[in-house]
This record gives C-alpha cells, structure tokens and sequence, in this order.
C-alpha cells in the first residue's frame, strides 16, 4: 500500500500540471474580459490602457509561465517568511487578483475561516444525520421510517438552495419577531470575532440558517448511497453466516454489514470534502456568507483571471488528494481489493 | 434462470410423481424480474406518478389550450382563478399553461442529460475498475473533469458550439443538444468514482474468481457479474441525477447560457418565482413540487427495478 | 450621588440634545449593504459603481454635484466659474483654491500638491488609470500657492469641471501614493486598500469582495460630524437579499440600488422598518437598432460592419414602426415602478439638455401596420410575417441576462408580432455582453443581431461625450477589433457637424439647444435609437436612519457626513 501511495503521489505531479494548462487554456479560451463591469460611460480606449496594465496583452505562454513561477516558487517563499519572519519574498510579484490588485493567497486565507465553519460544520452534520437514517432505513426496508425519510430526502434533494434558503430566511428572519429566540440573521457577519461566550453564541446563531439548508442537501445524497449500499449487503451470505453463528443483530449490521457497505459512501465523502474547501457557491450567495465559493464565482463572472486559475488549481489539487485518500480507504475496508 | 438445477437426492419417488406438473412453460429472466417488479407496491405507485407527469405535461396542452405565451397585462401576478387554475405571472400568462410546457422541456432535459451522464459515468466506472491498466488514466481523466471550473468549460462550449448545432439542428434542438451534453458531461463523475469503487471490491469477490476460473470473457463477466451488482449505487445517481440536471439546467438559463428566454422551464419558473414568494406562494410552490414528484416518482421506479434485479430478495 | 449616576446623567442630556448640538460619533453604529462587494478603495484602479461609491466615504473630490446636478464645493473654497475669475474667458484653465485648515485623516494637512499629484498618479501612461477620460483633455496641473491650483486644458473646454469633480476623481494623498506610480499602483495594495482621505470616515479593515469596518474620520473638518461612530460596509447577495435586510429584517440601515420588481418591492416596503427612496438621472434602457447587416452567412470581415447595410432595419419606416408598437407605460409598469418613467430621449436630463420630445409615449399598433403597409413592406406569402424585398421580417432581439430585460423581451416580442414582426429572442451573460472580448461573437460592440436593449448613461452633467460617441467611424468594427461607441453604426454628416459646434460653444443656452437637437437626430428623427424607459435609482433606508438625500449624479453616499440616527 506505501509502495502504491508513493507512486500515486508521484503520478499526481504531472496530472496536476497537465489540469493546470487545461485549466488555463480553457480559461483564456472562455469570452469575457475583466472589463466588463466598468461602467459605460468609460470609454473604450481607457479599458485598453487598463486591459494593458493587467498584462493582457503579453502572449499566453508568458501569462502561463508568469502564474507558474508565481504560484510554486514565490507564493511558498511567503508563506516561509510568514512562519519563520524571514525575507525571501520581500519585492518579489505575487499572484496579483485583477479585481482587487492584491495578492490572491491573501484573499484566499481571508476566505477560508467562514467557509470552513459552514460548510465544514453541515457535512459534519450532514455525516452524522444521514449514515444512522442510511443504516436503519436499510435495516428496516419499506417501514414507515424508510418510507418518511426516502419522501424527506428526495424532496431535500430536489429543492434547490436558491428557493430553501430563501424560504428559511422569510420564516426565521422575516416573520419572526426580532426578540424571539428563534429569529435569525439572515446576513452573515464576516467581521465577528469569536472572544468569549456571547459571541460564540452570536456565531453559532448565523451559522444556523446556511447549515440547515446546505446539510439538507448533503444529507439526502449521503444516506440514499448508505441506504442502497446497506440493501445490497444485508442479504449476502456471509450476513446469514454471521447470524448462525449466533451473532447479535447489532455487531453483525454495525460491524459487518456497515464496513463492507462503506464504499461508495467513503467516495462519496472524499468528493464531497474538497468542495469543503471550495465552498458552497449558491447557499454562501443566499446567506451572504462571503467565502471561497462567492469569491470562485464573483472571480468568475469579473473575469480575474489569477484569481480563477489560482483557486481551481488548489482545488484540483484537494481532489487529487482525496481521491487518493479515497483509494487508501478502500484497501482498509477491504483487505481484498489490490492495487499493483 | 439459467443455473441448471442441482440433482435432488433421495427424495421418495411418490413426492415426484404427486408434485404438481407446471402448466405453464418455465418463464424467462426478463419475465421473472417484471412479475417482481409489478409487485412493488413503491414501483407502481411511482410508474403511475410519472407516468401521469409525462401525460399531463405532453398531453395536457391539447386539452388546456391556452397559448403559455399568450401576455395580459391586466392580469398580471393573478392568484388561483377558475380562469387561471394555478394563477398567472408578471406578465399576466397562464401559470399552468407554462408548468405543462416547461415540464416538456424539464423532463426531456433531466431524463436525457440523467441518462448521458450515467452511461458515460457506469463506463468508465467499470473499465476503470476491472481493467487495472486503464484504472490510472482514466481515474486522473476523472479528477480532471471534477477540477475543471464549470462556469467557463459551458462558457467556452457556449462559444464553440453554439452556432454551429444551431445551425445543424435548428435554434430549438441545437441548443437543447448543447445543454444536454453540457449537464451530461459535467456530472458523470461522482457515478464513474462510485460505480469503481463497488467494482475493485467486486473484482476479487469468489464468485468473481469462480466465473473467471471457467473460463467466462471479459464482456460477459462485467455484462452477466460486475453490471448487476453495481446496480443499486446507479440507480440512486440516476435519481439524484435527474434532479441534479433539472436544476442546473435553470442554473443554466439564468446565466444565459441556456434556452432563450422566453423558453419555460420548471427550474426557470421556480427561479423567477423566489421573488415572489411572500405575495404568491403558489408560483414558487407548483414548479417545485413538479421536481420533486419527478425525481421522487423516478426514485420509487429506480428502487423497484432495483429490488426486482436482486435475486435473493426476489420472491420475497 | 454617585460618579456613575452623574454620568448616566450626563450621557442622557446628550441624548436629549437636539441636532444641532450633536457630537462626532453620538449616533454608534450604522450599516450599509451594497449587493456587489466592492474590490478596492481606489477609484482611479477600478471603474466599478460599487468601488467609486464605498471609496466616496473616505476620499472626497474639490467639488461633487448635489440631487440636482448642480455644482457644491467640497474640498475646494467655492466652485470656480468664469464669473468669479476661477474659469479663463478662453475656456483653457481653471483655477482651484482649497479650504483652509484641511488635514487628511493621518493628521498631516491637505495641499495643492496633493491635488498636482493626484493628477500625475492618473495621467501615468503606465498606470492604467480607469478614469483618465477625465484628465485626457488636460495639459498641465501645477500649484500655484500652498492652497491654490491651476489646471491648463489643450484645448478650450467648454465644460473644465472633469479632473477633480465628483466622485470618479477624488484627492489623494501624495505621501501615501508616492511609490505607486505609473506600472507601480497594482503593487500598493496597503494604500489601495486602506487610502488616507479627508472624507467622514477611515477603514478600520477592508476584506476586498466581502466588507469594509470603517470608523469616523478624527480629523474630519466639521467637528461635530459624522454623527457615527462606526460603519459597516457589507456588500454581495443580490438585490433582492439587500432589500430585506433593510425594509423587512431591519438588520441593515442602508441598501444601494434595489433593482427589483415594482410589487416585490412593494410587498418588501410592507414590512415596515424602512421606506425605499428614488430619485432620477440619466440612465435610458434603450434598443439599439443594427443598422448594419449582422447575417451569419456573411465572412467575418463584412458582418455587422458599415459595408454591408441592414436588409430591413436600414429602412427608416421599419424602425418607426417598431417603436410605435412598443407601450412604454407598461413596460415601466412591470419593471421598474417608481423607478421608472417613460422617455423617448437619449439625454432625459439636465432639463436644459432634455428634448421635450413625447410622441413616442402612446402606443400605436394601427399606425404602425398602417406604416408598414404604406412603405410597401406587407406579408406577401401569408405567414403572418410581412417581408421587405422578399426579406421577412425576422429579428434577432439579445440583451444580458436579467430578469427585467427578459420581461421586457417577452412583451415587445409580443407587440411586434401583432405588427407582423417575428422575433426571436436571445439573452447573454452581462460578463461576456458588456465584456470587450473580440473573440466572442455575443458582445454588444459586436452587435451579431438586429435589435440589442441595454442601459446606458453619462458621468456629470454634460453631454458632450455622451453625444460624441455616435459618431461616423467611431463604430466598432474588424479593424479596431470591435472596440467602439458608435453601436448603431449610425452615420450622419449633418450631425457630426453639428457635434463639432457643440464641442466649440461654451455658451449655455446655446449648448442646451445643440444637444436637444442631436438628441431628436438619433431618437425621433431617424429612430435609429429607441429609448424606452428613463430609469431612475431605488434604494432604501432604515426608518431610524436620518439625513439620506439620493443622489444619481454622484455617489449615492455622498452626504454619509451628514446622516444621524433619529431618536423616538
């Protein structure tokens, strides 16, 4: 297994690079220009000048070759000087966002706190609700349980965060009256700083509204995979065997059944993780939660280059990661499975 | 079925001769699993639901009659009316002529993008999977796609070829190819991840190793092994795929890059209701429950399908 | 008694006191959302609406324009004009003095040279200054005395209050921008971020695309404002999500431009915890016909460029028609209320520039098919489209998305096709339709269809620039790589003609009646634009929060020094 990950590691070096060009050229290729929400009344000739002072006009591959020396050699130097105060990186030209003309890794460590505490805290949520519904929806095929929760689940699923959210917020933010307990804000405050229990409280309270709907939607995926993985193996042999041999229902269903039914549900996570990082761009919109995922797609629609490239490498970089973890995983759950 | 009945020993001669003799010839595979499958109460009760949808929104028109399209301003944001049974919108059309003709679209677009991305997504599953030379490149093939950013990869398709489908096929079906394919092929993912994982473990499995032992093809162990016990994973991204392209489709025409705009669709309808959502509730409410009953409808269908495959629940 | 009691006391006869007595930072905290984030607080590096405004809190301009366009002096003494000496007869300098006693927010006081700096920080040819159109015309800023500048213009301008007015180019100080010159100014993020500026408030922390904390200006001029103390600056979501925060949660006390439905808004103002205010500019939605040929079946060299005239829309009756058939009335109904009126002009105001133009305000099916019939263009084969020259008249109709324009699509969609016209319809993300990309064919400059609807309008109050870019050669084509103004490629020598008048009178009056006639040329005269809808600005404040005077010609925030919280 160390044999197969330190080959994988290694693959993972060309694969990265080889996305990272794809990723530029489809980006280069994409229409849209950075200037498109400068007002009108800025006439053309100005946008050129602008468009220039970006370094639009350079040729692709120095654009390319620009960000790549950027991102792996300067972009570590600052983050070696900002452990160890040294000065490597002193005057050197960072990954510069258009939009903002500030380095974007900045932007990016700004970002991730709130995006990490809500969308990291709904899949924990997420996690913890739909494996026991998945497990016991199984267990108890086609009982009222399993037939409430296949109705709650799919109709989760099919409602989009654009209306869920919206929805929460006319309830519990509109509706109800200011003083009540369960009033919540309905914009999310990037300036709090958690000091004591208050504001731990404050925290917990606006993170409320963006977990349930964005949890909504994880669980409903999570435990449909658990509930049918779970079906397929509790009728197999070695169930039968397990009980003969006069094992109790819990080890057999929590132990046996539920490991080898892992699988799919594990893939499912390590896809699910890097989006984490990547953040949740419609509820993160709907709340105003203003991480990753609205910075992807406020880069996006301004057309910030730097800034696309950039956070879509790290993506691709958490996905590779993780659907290596993935691998590693199965091979635990199931000794059998082999790689070389 | 096809295993060959074992021999059964000692068994007193007169029991055979008082078993009942089959008066109907034995039945096939096929016939086995819809016998199963018509007894699924979830199964039908979901094939009726759908069933009626499809009616309803291909059908229905002809019997409405009312133009989707047709403007009155002086009916405009109308609730329930015997005139307008579902109320009309903010230009004063019939909401429930635009739910039947945005459900064609809808449904045409989730079924079909639904279908591209499972097709593509169980295939390289299992050729990745089963054929361990191919796993690595086609794996790294998969972490690519997840990575790209969607938004600029259907920009750029958009761009590409837009004009030219419109062109082969017309405006209408030139655009629902693109969107189709453009859904089609930025979901398949999580299916072909998932649909590999189940096999690596299925590969090693000893009926694997008996059906390989003798002699049994490549093609027919994935078609007659592998396929059949990778299917409850594919059934549940099926349904979770058709609601998945519904939305992103209206993901799509909001930002312009799907049908134009005075094309309904039930993720568009929903969309533009959410505004609306405290004077008339039920704008926003009729286009989602519209999704959901697809997506549950197709869900009770995939679970019966599901339990009818399975042999050992079979007959239960 | 107590010291706590006699200070409990004290606080509460503060409390009591009336406005005019009021204290720097008596009124606490006071929140705005603007539903795009501003980026950064430079002007002079991003052209956005959101940056220029959330930066108007912090740099001010020598002069801004007030609610109703005219001239207010802000840093500077008094607005120069050619009656007080401050304006040369010949129209080629204007002299600024600055007020006395100025510090900038560090301490440290306001010069002429900071105002020559400002100057030179744009003018940097290597900068990319996003606001140089202001400063092209300018030959030389120099300072005269420490107060004093004098700004020399290449030519003589009949309109010199361009550098330095309103809230597109403020002051800024030199010592924080010294090293940020010219291919320099990117790096600064530190001042970009966090500009030292003579406006009511300071940033405290700027988190680009997502919040500014700023709090009051120490050093601001008048002592005894702004009445708060702190200001939160949120800005992302949409409209929509801006406009509950404010009218129905009341969690924030100040939204920017509720682009929004007229009875969601409505429905929003029921909730009751603030009132939507609007107030008018020079915003026209528009449709812009395509006088040239945009057919895909042409080489790219020849569609859409002046060598290859319109089939049918070159037709003066056709585009008449067109906009006969359109009710306005109805379309300010469903899509903007009270932040909308009916124009059939380009140039809606400055009264003295707005054409009394009306007689597009009814709408007039019959005449229209009656015009057509008329001009010979009628259904010959009977499908219920009529053809010109055997030409039907089908139209591409593309806007960007939105979900007004699409409204606005499907009604006139609906109108033409009473007058035998089919239309078909196409709507383009607004990156990509208002991006300059020459690579996509779905840009506005690059017009590949017939009609385009969008909204447009003119910085200040003069609209010299705003009239100029309708002129011959000035249309976006292969060889400028699609870059351009002239979107109609409208060409008229009689009315460039009489552009150049324009640009050489400096008397009002007679400006008022070139612009007015230039206006009617390319609205009712040749109908090669069809305004639709004047559109006005909504926003809305919190019922608590005093002092909101809306301004379309300026920042909106232009007055935060003046707002309060009103006590009940």
């Amino acid at each position: 297994m160390l044999n197969f990950t330190i080959r994988r590691l290694i693959v993972a070096v060309p694969t990265l690079l080889f996305i990272a060009v794809v990723i530029f050229a489809l980006l280069q290729l994409s229409p849209g220009d950075p200037m498109a929400q400068v007002p009108l009344t800025v006439p053309p000739e100005v946008k050129e000048r602008m468009r220039e002072a970006l370094g639009l006009g350079e040729p692709m591959y120095i654009q390319f070759w620009k960000w790549l020396v950027q991102f792996f050699w300067i972009e570590p130097q600052v983050l070696i000087d900002n452990i160890f105060g040294t000065h490597f990186a002193d005057g050197k030209l960072r990954v510069l966002s258009w939009q903002t003309r500030s380095p974007v890794m900045d932007i990016v460590v700004q970002r991730l706190p709130q995006t990490l505490w809500v969308v990291g805290t709904a899949y924990i949520v997420a996690i913890l609700i739909a494996l026991p519904i998945g497990i016991y929806s199984a267990y108890k095929h086609y009982s009222v349980f399993d037939n409430v929760g296949t109705f709650v689940t799919m109709v989760g699923y099919s409602v989009p965060p654009f209306f869920s959210g919206v929805l929460i917020i006319v309830i519990f933010s509109v509706n109800m009256p200011r003083e009540s307990f369960w009033w919540f804000p309905s914009i999310y405050d990037t300036t709090l700083k958690v000091t004591d229990w208050e504001s731990f409280g404050q925290q917990i309270r606006q993170m409320v509204m963006p977990v349930m709907v964005l949890a909504l939607q994880i669980t409903s995926q999570l435990s449909r995979f658990m509930r049918a993985s779970m079906l397929d193996n509790l009728n197999q042999d070695y169930v039968r065997t397990a009980r003969a041999k006069g094992l109790g229902e819990r080890p057999v269903v929590l132990v046996h059944v539920l490991r080898n039914s892992m699988i799919p549900v594990v893939t499912v996570i390590a896809l699910g993780i890097p989006q984490i990082f990547g953040g949740a761009i419609i509820t993160e919109q709907v709340f105003k939660v203003n991480g990753i995922g609205q910075l992807l797609i406020g880069a996006i629609q301004a057309n910030d280059l730097p800034m696309v490239q950039t956070l879509t490498f790290i993506f691709a970089v958490l996905i590779v990661l993780f659907n290596l973890i993935a691998d590693i995983l199965y091979g635990i759950l199931d000794p059998r499975i082999r790689y070389d | 079925m096809t295993d060959s009945p074992a021999p059964r020993p000692e068994i007193p001669v007169t029991e055979i001769l008082t078993d009942p003799v089959p008066s109907t010839p034995p039945r096939s595979q096929w016939m086995e699993v819809w016998s199963q499958f018509r007894h699924h109460k979830g199964a039908m009760v979901g094939g009726f639901v759908f069933l009626f949808i499809v009616l309803a929104v291909f059908l229905g028109p002809y019997l409405w009659g009312l133009d989707p399209a047709k403007i009155d301003f002086r009916a405009r944001n109308e609730g329930p009316s015997l005139a307008h049974p579902f109320g009309t919108d903010q230009l004063g059309r019939d909401m429930m002529a635009r739910l039947m003709e945005g459900g064609q679209v809808s449904l045409a677009v989730g079924i079909t993008a639904m279908l591209l991305a499972l097709v593509l997504g169980t295939l390289i599953g299992i050729t990745a999977g089963y054929f361990r030379r191919l796993d690595n490149l086609l794996m790294r093939m998969t972490d690519l796609f997840l990575a790209l950013p969607l938004l600029p990869l259907l920009l750029v398709m958009v761009l590409l070829f837009r004009d030219p489908l419109s062109k082969a096929f017309g405006t209408e079906t030139g655009i629902f190819l693109l969107i189709v394919t453009a859904i089609g092929i930025t979901s398949w993912m999580p299916t072909a991840r998932i649909v590999r994982g189940d096999v690596l473990a299925l590969k090693e499995r000893e009926f694997v190793l008996a059906a390989r032992s003798i002699g049994t093809t490549n093609m027919m162990m994935i078609m007659r092994h592998i396929l059949p016990n990778v299917i409850s994973p594919i059934v549940v991204s099926a349904t979770l795929g058709i609601a998945n392209a519904i939305i992103t489709e209206s993901a799509l025409s909001f930002l312009g890059l799907g049908f134009p705009p005075d094309f309904p669709t039930w993720g568009r309808l929903l969309y533009d209701a959410v505004d609306y959502l405290q004077q008339n509730p039920e704008r926003v409410l009729l286009p989602g429950v519209a999704i959901s009953l697809t997506v549950l409808s197709v869900n009770y269908l995939g679970d019966g399908l599901r339990d009818a495959l399975d042999p050992r629940i079979r007959g239960r | 008694m107590s010291i706590k009691s006699i200070l409990l006391g004290a606080a509460a006869s503060f409390a009591l006191a009336p406005a005019a007595m009021a204290e720097r930072g008596a009124d606490g905290h006071v929140n705005i959302i603007y539903w795009q984030a501003p980026s950064i607080l430079n002007p002079y590096l991003s052209g956005g609406t959101k940056d220029i405004e959330s930066s108007s809190l912090i740099l001010e301009p020598l002069g801004r324009f007030d609610q109703d366009g005219a001239l207010v002096p802000f840093l500077a003494q008094e607005i120069p004009t050619v009656s007080n000496g401050g304006v040369s007869e010949d129209l080629t300098t204007i002299t600024w003095k600055l007020k006395e006693g100025l510090l900038w927010s560090d301490g440290t006081p306001v010069t002429s040279e900071d105002v020559v700096f400002t100057a030179s920080y744009c003018m940097d040819p290597d900068g990319g200054c996003a606001q140089f159109s202001k400063f092209d015309a300018v030959d030389t800023v120099e300072a005269l005395d420490e107060l004093t500048v004098k700004v020399t213009f290449k030519s003589p301008q009949p309109n010199p209050y361009l550098p330095f007015m309103g809230g597109q180019s403020p002051i800024i100080q030199a010592a924080q921008f010294a090293e940020c010159l010219g291919a320099r100014a990117p790096e600064c993020t530190e001042a970009n971020f966090n500009p030292i500026g003579t406006g009511p408030f300071v940033v405290d922390e700027f988190k680009p695309n997502d919040v500014i904390s700023m709090s009051a200006n120490p050093n601001y001029r008048d002592p005894a404002k702004p009445a708060f103390a702190t200001l939160t600056f949120k800005g992302g979501g949409d409209a929509t999500a801006a406009g509950r925060a404010v009218l129905e949660t009341g969690e924030f006390d100040y939204a920017w431009n509720l682009q929004l439905a007229p009875e969601v808004l409505a429905k929003m103002a029921e909730g009751g915890k603030g009132v939507p205010v609007s107030a008018f500019g020079t915003l026209v939605e528009r449709i812009e016909m395509n006088l040239t040929n945009p057919s895909p079946d042409l080489p790219p060299e020849t569609r859409a460029t002046v060598a290859e005239p319109h089939p049918f829309l070159s037709d003066l009756a056709v585009r008449k028609a067109l906009s006969m058939a359109i009710d306005r009335e109805i379309l300010v109904e469903i899509g903007y209320g009270q932040a909308g009126r009916p124009t059939c002009n380009l140039v809606p105001a400055p009264a003295r520039f707005a054409s009394p133009n009306t007689d597009c305000m009814t709408q007039d099916i019959e005449g229209a098919k009656a015009l057509l019939d008329e001009a010979g263009i009628v259904d010959t084969d009977g499908d219920g489209v009529r053809e010109k020259d055997g030409v039907p008249l089908k139209l591409l109709f593309q806007t960007s998305t939105n979900a007004v324009r699409q409204n606005f699509q499907d009604a006139i969609k609906a109108w033409w096709s009473e007058i035998g016209v089919e239309t078909e319809l196409k709507n383009v993300s607004s990156s990509v339709f208002f991006g300059g990309d020459p690579g996509s064919p779905d840009t506005f400059q690059k017009f590949y269809a017939d009609v385009e609807m969008y909204a447009n309008n003119f910085d200040g109050t003069d609209p010299q620039a705003y009239l100029a870019m309708y002129r011959c050669g000035n249309e976006p084509k292969p060889s400028s790589q699609w870059q351009g103004e002239n979107i109609n490629r409208y060409c008229d020598p009689e009315y460039d003609a009489l552009l150049d008048e324009l640009a050489k009178t400096g008397e009002l009056e007679k400006r008022g009646e070139i612009a007015i006639k230039l206006n009617e040329m390319i609205t009712k005269e040749s109908y090669t634009i069809v305004p639709l809808v004047d559109r006005g600005r909504v926003s809305a404040h919190s019922n608590s929060l005093g002092g909101v005077v809306l301004n379309t010609w300026d920042s909106e925030l232009w007055n935060a020094a003046d707002w309060y919280r009103i006590k009940d």
